[in-house]
């Protein structure tokens, strides 16, 4: 048995009495990453020597009257577009192959603040661009359920590594899906955030509009601690919210009797995997047991929401890729004679396929003569669709799908054609595009891989997704089953 | 509306990318093929309908002017590819 399949309590009674140690936990890490990483991969960089000499100086407090929170000594691993200052942060891109982060991410300050310890940094999909891990520069990541299926995207280290018990939790980020996704392909909880409870400084940015930090994890309690501990208004994030935290850790064991949940029937029609819908009917079952109270409803602009967002993230991305020039920071073509050379070599030799696509498709949906045809009608869609949910929310309390039409796919399948991958993303993305906050929590498994259920929530309602969330888990034993790696 | 590889090529330089004629071609298929996509927009009437560009839309976040201490040169420059004088380093601007 696995330290890591220890309750959060059990692990902290136990560093109290001194019956375990963080140098124990950092070393069943290690340990375990040693045994299957070579199979799933999920790990960029392993920093042995700093989580080791962290472990000892946490180590030296236990049987001290200290002041230590439940998330004291816990292992974590952190997606590697979150700068961790003297750690090499790349985000899966050879462009910043040699990057070394001068200043630490706000969530990375936080973690430090509740002594977690970083294990090391996670493949993605380069610079978050993508929905199955194949996009990275250095690697792909395996599913660690079946080693020949994708783990997801963008966030494909961050769960396949929390799936295969190599770190007790992780960060992601999700921009269109990339933490629930992966979460849902991996069996595990993955959460996003409404837009603004957790800073992004640090977060290297993708689509400013829409990326958020969030936490991904066994279960739903740790997802509550671990989100406890991230959120919170940063004067350095100009888009941060500044709002009271509520206490998400005692919303968790509320009941949901009466909890009134609306179920789109776009999110259970044409594409998605009759499978994976009665996964979903079956949970819903089980809601239902436990008081709550769900109907069909209508999500009208759904269908809208992949192209808005391709639209809208690319033109984003096109322009926050620009800073990637070779002047500052990231590798520098040898090849460069001149300044445009600079530009264009390093940039062209730095990026791989899916970042330049994205980053043409943004800037032509930006350019003279289209920005009005395709960005600000993208827009104008998106409004359509937060407007979608506005109307649901205002009868119901939650609204309930599965997070992906289908299972996780295999390596390799879907890479032919950009279009089919996107498509991947059908019922996370209008998430995004609204703000909500949404979880994914895993309902069970269909042809041996994991399916995910997805609750979503009203902005700034994460007590609620939890609370729901939590009853759902409690009442089935899904997070107990553990892949044969 | 349908992309040329000279359209291609235009928002290359725009984005400051070179392409290999085998990109340029790829490129400028499945950029169609997404494009293309996009065009069901096209079928809803967006007349009057604000544009949303934040979920959350904050307006003016300020801080204090107040002045506060800059980086260190040393860390501004760490991640430098090339440097001279505390300065960024660049080839000739001009020919």
């Amino acid at each position: 048995m696995s330290l890591f399949d220890l309750q959060l309590q059990e692990i902290h009674h136990k560093l109290r009495s001194k019956e375990l140690s963080v140098t124990d936990l950092v070393e069943q890490s290690f340990a375990r990453i040693g045994e299957v990483d070579g199979k799933v991969k999920a790990f960029l960089k392993l920093d042995e020597e700093n989580a080791r000499s962290s472990a000892r100086a946490l180590d030296e407090q236990l049987g001290t009257d200290a002041e230590r929170g439940l998330l004291f000594g816990l292992p974590i691993g952190i997606k590697d577009n979150i700068v961790t200052e003297g750690l090499t942060t790349t985000c899966a891109s050879k462009f910043l192959s040699n990057y070394n982060p001068i200043y630490d991410a706000t969530v990375v300050q936080k973690l430090k603040s509740a002594q977690t310890v970083t294990i090391g940094k996670l493949n993605m999909d380069e610079f978050a661009m993508g929905g199955s891990n194949e996009n990275s520069a250095y690697h792909s990541t395996s599913n660690p359920w079946n080693t020949e299926f994708v783990p997801g995207g963008s966030s494909g280290g961050s769960a396949a590594s929390v799936a295969a018990g190599e770190v007790y939790f992780s960060l992601g980020s999700d921009t269109g899906g990339s933490i629930r996704q992966p979460a849902a392909y991996c069996g595990i909880v993955g959460m996003k955030p409404t837009y603004g409870l957790v800073s992004r400084y640090g977060l290297v940015a993708f689509a400013s509009s829409l990326d958020q930090i969030g936490p991904l994890t066994k279960n739903v309690e740790d997802a509550a601690y671990l989100l406890q501990a991230i959120s919170g208004y940063d004067p350095k994030d100009s888009t941060s919210a500044n709002v009271d935290i509520p206490d998400y850790i005692g919303a968790l064991n509320g009941s949901v009797k009466g909890l009134r949940i609306g179920v789109p029937k776009e999110y259970m029609g044409k594409g998605v995997d009759p499978a994976v819908r009665d996964k979903v009917l079956e949970a819903l079952n089980v809601l239902e047991k436990e008081g709550a109270v769900w109907e069909e409803v209508s999500m009208p602009h759904s269908e809208y929401a992949v192209a808005t967002y391709y639209l809208l993230a690319s033109s984003e991305a096109s322009s926050n890729l620009a800073r990637f020039d070779g002047v500052r920071y990231g590798v520098r073509s040898d090849n460069a004679r001149n300044l445009l050379d600079v530009y264009h070599m390093s940039r062209s030799e730095g990026f791989g396929p899916e970042v330049k696509r994205r980053i043409m498709l943004g800037t032509y949906a930006l350019s003279s003569g289209y920005y009005d045809a395709y960005y600000l009608k993208a827009q104008k869609v998106r409004t359509l669709i937060k407007q979608d949910f506005d109307r649901v929310f205002a009868q119901y309390d939650v609204i309930i799908g599965p997070t992906t039409p289908t299972p996780a796919f295999r390596i390799g399948e879907q890479t032919a054609d950009p279009l089919t991958m996107y498509l991947n993303d059908i019922l996370t993305i209008p998430v995004n595009l609204a703000g909500v906050p949404a979880i994914s929590v895993p309902c069970g498994f269909v042809g041996g891989l994991p399916v995910g259920l997805q609750v979503i929530g009203k902005a700034l309602d994460e007590a609620t997704v939890l609370r729901v969330a939590h009853a759902f888990e409690s009442n089935t034993d899904h997070r107990l089953q553990r892949p044969a790696l | 509306m349908s992309i040329t590889i000279q359209d291609v090529e235009h928002v290359a330089k725009l984005a400051r990318l070179d392409l290999t004629d085998v990109e340029k071609e790829q490129f400028t298929g499945q950029l169609n093929a997404i494009l293309k996509y996009a065009e069901q927009l096209n079928a809803l009437d967006t007349e009057g309908v604000t544009p949303t560009s934040h979920a959350m839309p904050l307006v003016n976040v300020m801080r204090d002017d107040v002045s506060r201490p800059s980086l260190p040169i040393e860390k501004v420059l760490l991640n430098a590819p090339d440097e001279e004088d505390q300065q960024f380093k660049v080839p000739a601007v001009l020919e």
